[in-house]
C-alpha cells in the first residue's frame, strides 16, 4: 500500500488489512519530503517503532543533488529506533537488491520467520550500525 | 608582494567555472617562466595536430604565469597561481597587444585540513576557477595533470551548500545599496521544465538572517533551516507552491552569485577571502 502522507484516510479502515511495515521514504534532493515523513510520524501508533518501521532515502547517487543533510537523516533513524536504508532507485540493480532487503524485513515483521522478531532483528541491526 | 587591488579587480564579476584539483607533484614557484613556455608550446602543438581551437582564426597564443601573492588564508596555504592566456595575431605590427582570452588561476584560502596532510613535494592548490573557452580550459587542464600528476574534476554545488551560500552572503553587511536575493528553482518531473525565480528585497533577507543567527561569525547548519524555512513558508503562503519540493539551482546576492553546475560569480572584494574559503572547502570535500 502507498500513501502520500499519514494519517490515512478513515473512511477505508474497514476495508485495509493488517499492516506488518511502514517503510517512510524520504528524498534526499527534496527538503519536502523529509519534513512530509516528519510530520506523517506523528500519526503512527508508537507499538510499530518496535521494529515495524524504516526509512527509505533515495537518490544518494547524485550527491551534488543533495537538499538534505545525511546527519540530520541518521539522527531521525536514532530518535525513532528504526533503520535507515540509503539506495539509489534510479540504477536497476539497486533497486532489485534493495526490494528483495525490504521484503526481508517485511516477512520478519510479519511473523513468517520462526524464532526472529522484528524486535529482535531491528535491535540486530542497530548493534552491526553501531560498530 | 603587497596587496594590489589592482590586481585582484579583474577576478571579480567574471563568471568563473570551478573544479577541485588533486596536490600537484613537483611544482616549483621559482620555474613559472619555464612553466609558461612549456604550456605554450604544448597549446601551438596542439594546434598543429589540428586540435584547433578556433577553425580558421590564425591566433598565436601567449601564456603567462604569476602568483597572486595576497590570495591566501592561513600560513599553511600557498599563494594561489594565475595562468593566462593572451592572443596576438599574426603578421601584426609591433605595437598590437596581446589580448587576454582566457584565464585560469588555482588557489587555497584556508585549505588547512588538505595542506597538513599532504607528503613531501606536493603543493596543495585544491580550488581552479577558469574563464574562457572551455577548449582552452581543456588544453591548460591536461598539461597541468600530464606534468604535475594531478586531477581536475568540474566542482557541483549542491542544493544545500547553495543555501548555506544564501544565507550567510544575504546576511553580509554591505554600505552600498545592495541588489535583491535571488533563488532559482527548478522544478522536476514535469513535461516542460518550469523554472521559478524567487527575489527578496535585500534589507527583508538581511533582517531576516539577524533575526536567525545566534553568534556573529559563527552559522550552524539549523541556522541555515530556519532561514530557509522561513523562505518556504512565506513562498507557500502566497502561492501554495512547495519550494523545498524543487531543487535550488541558483542563488544571486550582492556578495556573489552561484550555480550549481560550478559556476560562481564574485561581486565584492570584501568578501573575496570568505566566498573563496567556502569554495576551497567544497573542493576540497570533492578531493576527499
Amino acid at each position: 500500500h502507498l500513501a502520500t502522507s499519514l494519517p490515512l484516510p478513515s473512511e477505508r479502515d474497514h476495508l485495509r488489512p493488517r499492516i506488518d511495515m511502514v517503510v517512510f521514504m524520504i528524498d534526499i534532493k527534496s527538503k519536502y519530503s523529509l519534513k512530509n515523513v516528519e510530520a506523517s510520524l506523528a500519526y503512527l501508533d508508537a507499538r510499530f517503532f518496535l521494529g515495524k518501521v524504516c526509512f527509505l532515502v533515495t537518490g544518494v547517487g547524485r550527491v551534488n543533488a543533495c537538499s538534505i543533510e545525511t546527519n540530520a537523516i541518521c539522527k531521525l533513524g536514532e530518535t525513532y529506533c528504526s533503520p535507515v536504508i540509503f539506495c539509489e532507485l534510479e540504477l536497476e540493480g539497486v533497486r532489485a537488491s534493495t526490494a528483495q532487503r525490504l521484503l526481508r524485513m517485511l516477512r520478519i515483521c510479519a511473523g513468517l520467520i520462526p524464532g526472529v522478531s522484528a524486535l529482535s532483528f531491528v535491535s540486530l541491526m542497530r548493534k552491526s550500525d553501531g560498530d | 608582494e603587497k596587496a594590489d587591488p589592482q590586481k585582484t579587480a579583474f577576478l571579480l564579476r567574471k563568471a568563473w567555472t570551478l573544479y577541485s584539483v588533486t596536490p600537484l607533484y613537483g611544482f616549483r614557484r621559482a620555474r613559472l617562466r619555464d612553466y609558461a613556455r612549456l604550456l605554450g608550446a604544448f597549446i601551438a602543438a596542439e594546434k598543429q595536430k589540428g586540435l584547433a581551437v578556433e577553425v580558421g582564426v590564425e591566433l598565436d597564443i601567449k601564456v603567462a604565469l604569476s602568483s597572486l601573492a595576497d590570495i591566501r588564508g592561513s600560513e599553511l596555504d600557498q599563494a594561489a597561481l594565475l595562468v593566462q592566456l593572451s592572443s596576438r595575431s599574426r603578421g601584426s605590427s609591433r605595437n598590437s597587444e596581446d589580448k587576454p582570452v582566457w584565464w585560469g588561476w588555482f588557489c587555497s584560502v584556508f585549505g588547512d585540513e588538505l595542506s597538513e596532510n599532504v607528503p613531501e613535494h606536493f603543493t596543495c592548490l585544491p580550488l581552479f576557477l577558469s574563464h574562457g573557452a572551455e577548449s582552452y580550459t581543456a588544453l591548460v587542464g591536461s598539461w597541468f595533470q600530464k606534468t604535475f600528476d594531478c586531477c581536475f574534476r568540474r566542482l557541483a554545488i549542491s542544493p544545500l551548500n547553495l543555501s548555506w551560500m544564501v544565507a550567510m552572503w544575504a546576511g553580509c553587511k554591505l554600505d552600498r545599496a545592495a541588489s535583491a536575493v535571488e533563488l532559482v528553482f527548478s522544478v522536476p518531473r514535469l513535461a516542460q521544465p518550469l523554472d521559478i525565480s524567487y527575489a527578496i528585497h535585500p534589507e527583508d533577507a538581511k533582517a531576516l538572517w539577524d533575526t536567525v543567527q545566534k553568534t556573529p561569525g559563527e552559522i550552524t547548519q539549523e541556522e541555515v533551516d530556519v532561514f530557509m524555512d522561513c523562505l518556504y513558508a512565506h513562498f507557500h503562503r502566497h502561492f501554495k507552491i512547495h519550494l523545498s519540493a524543487a531543487k535550488l539551482v541558483k542563488i544571486s546576492t550582492a556578495v556573489a552569485l552561484a550555480h550549481c553546475d560550478g559556476i560562481v560569480k564574485i561581486l565584492h572584494s570584501q568578501y573575496l577571502p570568505g566566498v573563496l574559503m567556502l569554495l576551497t572547502e567544497l573542493a576540497i570535500s570533492q578531493i576527499q
